[in-house]
């Protein structure tokens, strides 16, 4: 079964490039300012999209994205919303890949055999729950894979050898690879020590490697694409629309566009 | 619920860290390997009786065990049922129960070759504790607390600071212990290599919540040997309050197999369940779902968005509770009740005149449902109330609430 992550990667390989991978929050700041960044993210030269489920504790992530769920859910951000948001997106854009990311409390919440049913109806394509280690497969992994969806492990430093097989074991679509040991977003990625892991892991798994955690700059996009197969973006997304927004909070007219340029910018950056 | 009980309640968790469907490992891939590092650490200190030793002359000689088992008699004679005992761990250093689990995770820590401390905090006396034992080994000591709660308990913030520890406010999110718990687990994935994160209740992933209740069922073995002595047969009962659960988990575990044996774990009703969300009674009004590491009954939204606890007790405002509670729930072992904060205020001051001890307000709940209790009980009843913690560092709280300026 191949699938439209799938079919990105292997498109790009062919194009000799990596792919950008780019994060932003559902809903952050509202939906309708959601919407129109994510609809723009494609053509900006977003190749993959990610999309955060927001969460009040998410443990994983730095200030940026943590403010970013904070301000989605305060502007009434909800799962159903998250997903009405994908199938909006998803009338225009029958190509590009949407991968939620999240963390698990929500989805088990909202149901697991429902949310994979809605979420693939909606044209979701794989799924990144940043709390679901391979030891919990069992909870919505393996259910996932059955439904038709990708998931996408995160592999880190800490990921040795001998860890690596069970980590990759019931990955598929592409690996996330942790670039830093720490949250998102907060240290700059060793390139030295990318590469080497990179290559590393590369012997566990036939699957596209993207990196990803402190990604901020065209100048570091390239540096990574050099030797990844994407690039993943985030919280230097998620600080553009901040930066973008009244001192209330609300979104301006800047706010999508300060977001495409940056994607704009990087994607200079990820195909030179 | 309707399950069969199993032949003993006391043989969890499982391989997989489950206690039914409670518990497991659910954090990033980054902690992976050190939760399994730690798992098989603390497995290789169990076996060692050289660990226990070294743990029991530090219990004995530093905190001050066995703690009392105190009959309080003016408070049972003026409730005028049940006999009611107190376990007196808030006469341990530092005032509270705390410090026996910290003592026993300081010492695996040393064995693991950890030389940074990282540790959460509420109303602080798990931050104390960390800090002191930090102290005395000469660690390198960082307390995350909300800053909503660096606020509210100055005392104790400037206790960790005289010890050495350095006390980081957490400022995400609702700025309480959950924030709390997040920044250190941020934390411990930033510094993956030398630091050992002491969490300080029967939560989180798998082992903690294993290695938690291991430490605290001193409080339990001690209250068995203390009431066959003293009364010749075990207690009738068992309450102890309950925020993240750990010193009523000590109490309650090597009880648990004895059936006869009633217990009842008291939940922080705040300003009464029905107000929905100025409680943190996570089992009486929560429901199951994943938050830090674990599974287990949680305050959330419809949406599954976590809701802060409100409790006049900061040590009880947390937003879960324990996954092995969550299980001895389901399974009907544990009757999980509540107390108001009016109520735990009532029974804070009744405790104050009537038995000279001035408890801190996580006990106070628990003596608040003993209050009820106690009066419905024969006067052969042996109850045991778990004094966990000494009231000293809630004086501002309970001043304030009463209109009394200091």
């Amino acid at each position: 079964m191949t699938t439209r992550i799938d079919r990105r990667f292997a498109a790009l390989k062919k194009e000799g490039r990596a792919a950008l991978v780019t994060f932003v929050t559902a809903g952050d700041p509202d939906y309708e300012t959601s919407l129109k960044i994510v609809k723009g993210l494609p053509r900006a030269g977003a190749d993959v999209i990610e999309f955060g489920m927001p969460f009040t504790d998410p443990m994983a992530d730095g200030p940026a994205i943590q403010a970013a769920g904070l301000r989605a859910l305060a502007a009434g951000q909800t799962m159903k919303k998250t997903l009405r948001l994908v199938r909006q997106f998803r009338k225009d854009d029958q190509d590009t890949p949407i991968v939620l990311m999240g963390y698990y409390n929500p989805v088990y919440v909202y149901g697991v055999d429902k949310f994979l049913k809605d979420a693939k109806a909606a044209g979701v394509d794989g799924l990144i729950v940043v709390d679901l280690p391979p030891e919990e497969d069992h909870e919505l992994c393996l259910p996932a894979i059955k439904a038709g969806l990708n998931f996408i492990r995160l592999a880190t430093p800490t990921t040795d050898d001998r860890r690596a097989p069970k980590v990759f074991r019931n990955t598929s679509g592409f690996v996330y690879y942790v670039s830093v040991l720490g949250i998102t977003g907060t240290k700059a990625p060793d390139l030295k020590s990318v590469k080497a892991n990179v290559k590393r892991l590369k012997k566990h798994t036939t699957l596209p490697i993207a990196v990803g955690f402190g990604v901020k700059t065209a100048e570091q996009a390239r540096a990574i694409a050099r030797d990844a197969d994407g690039v993943v973006v985030g919280s230097a997304l998620v600080d553009a629309i901040r930066l973008s927004l009244t001192k209330a909070g609300k979104p301006t007219s800047k706010t999508a566009k300060a977001v495409h340029a940056l994607v704009g910018d990087i994607a200079r950056g990820v195909r030179s | 619920m309707n399950v069969t009980p199993p032949n003993s309640f006391r043989t969890g968790p499982d391989e997989n860290g489950l206690f039914g469907i409670y518990g497991g490992r659910f954090v990033a891939e980054t902690l992976m390997p050190l939760i399994l590092e730690l798992e098989q650490a603390y497995k290789d200190a169990k076996a060692d009786p050289t660990f226990q030793a070294e743990l029991d002359d530090f219990l004995e000689h530093y905190v001050g065990r066995p703690s009392p088992l105190y009959f309080a008699e003016r408070l049972t004679e003026h409730l005028g049922g049940a006999k009611i005992y107190f376990k007196r761990d808030e006469l341990n250093h530092t005032g509270a129960h705390k410090i026996n689990n910290v003592m026993g995770q300081i010492l695996l820590a040393r064995r693991m070759g950890k030389k940074r401390i990282i540790a959460e905090t509420g109303a602080g006396q798990h931050g104390v504790a960390t800090a002191t034992a930090c102290a005395r080994f000469g660690l390198e000591c960082i307390v995350y607390m909300g800053e909503v709660d660096i606020a509210r308990q100055k005392p104790n913030v400037f206790r960790m600071k005289l010890l050495g520890a350095e006390v980081v406010p957490a400022l995400s999110g609702s700025r309480t212990l959950k924030d709390a718990l997040n920044e250190a687990l941020r934390d411990w994935v930033a510094n993956v290599e030398d630091t050992f994160y002491c969490i300080g209740t029967v939560a989180g992933p798998h082992p903690y919540p294993e290695m938690v209740r291991d430490f605290q069922s001193v409080i339990g073995r001690e209250t068995r040997a203390q009431m066959l002595k003293r009364e010749g047969r075990l207690p009738d009962s068992l309450v102890a309050a309950i925020g993240g659960g750990s010193n009523a988990m000590g109490l309650f575990h090597p009880f648990l197999d004895d059936k006869d044996v009633e217990i009842y774990g008291v939940e922080a009703a705040g300003l009464g369940l029905r107000t929905k969300t100025k409680h943190a009674a996570s089992i009486t009004g929560g429901r199951p779902g994943i938050l830090h590491g674990n599974r287990t009954y949680l305050l959330m939204d419809d949406d599954g968005q976590i809701i802060e606890g409100h409790s006049i007790s900061a040590g009880l405002d947390y937003p879960g509770i324990g996954p092995e509670h969550a299980w001895l729930h389901d399974m009907g072992r544990v009757n999980y009740v509540s107390a108001t904060d009016k109520e735990a205020l009532e029974a804070f001051q009744l405790c104050c005149r009537l038995e000279g001890i001035i408890p801190a307000l996580e006990p106070a709940h628990a003596l608040a449902y003993v209050m009820k209790l106690a009066p419905t009980k024969p006067k052969d009843h042996l109850m045991v109330m778990n004094m966990c913690g000494r009231g000293d560092k809630d004086i501002f709280t309970v001043a304030d609430i009463l209109g009394v300026k200091l």
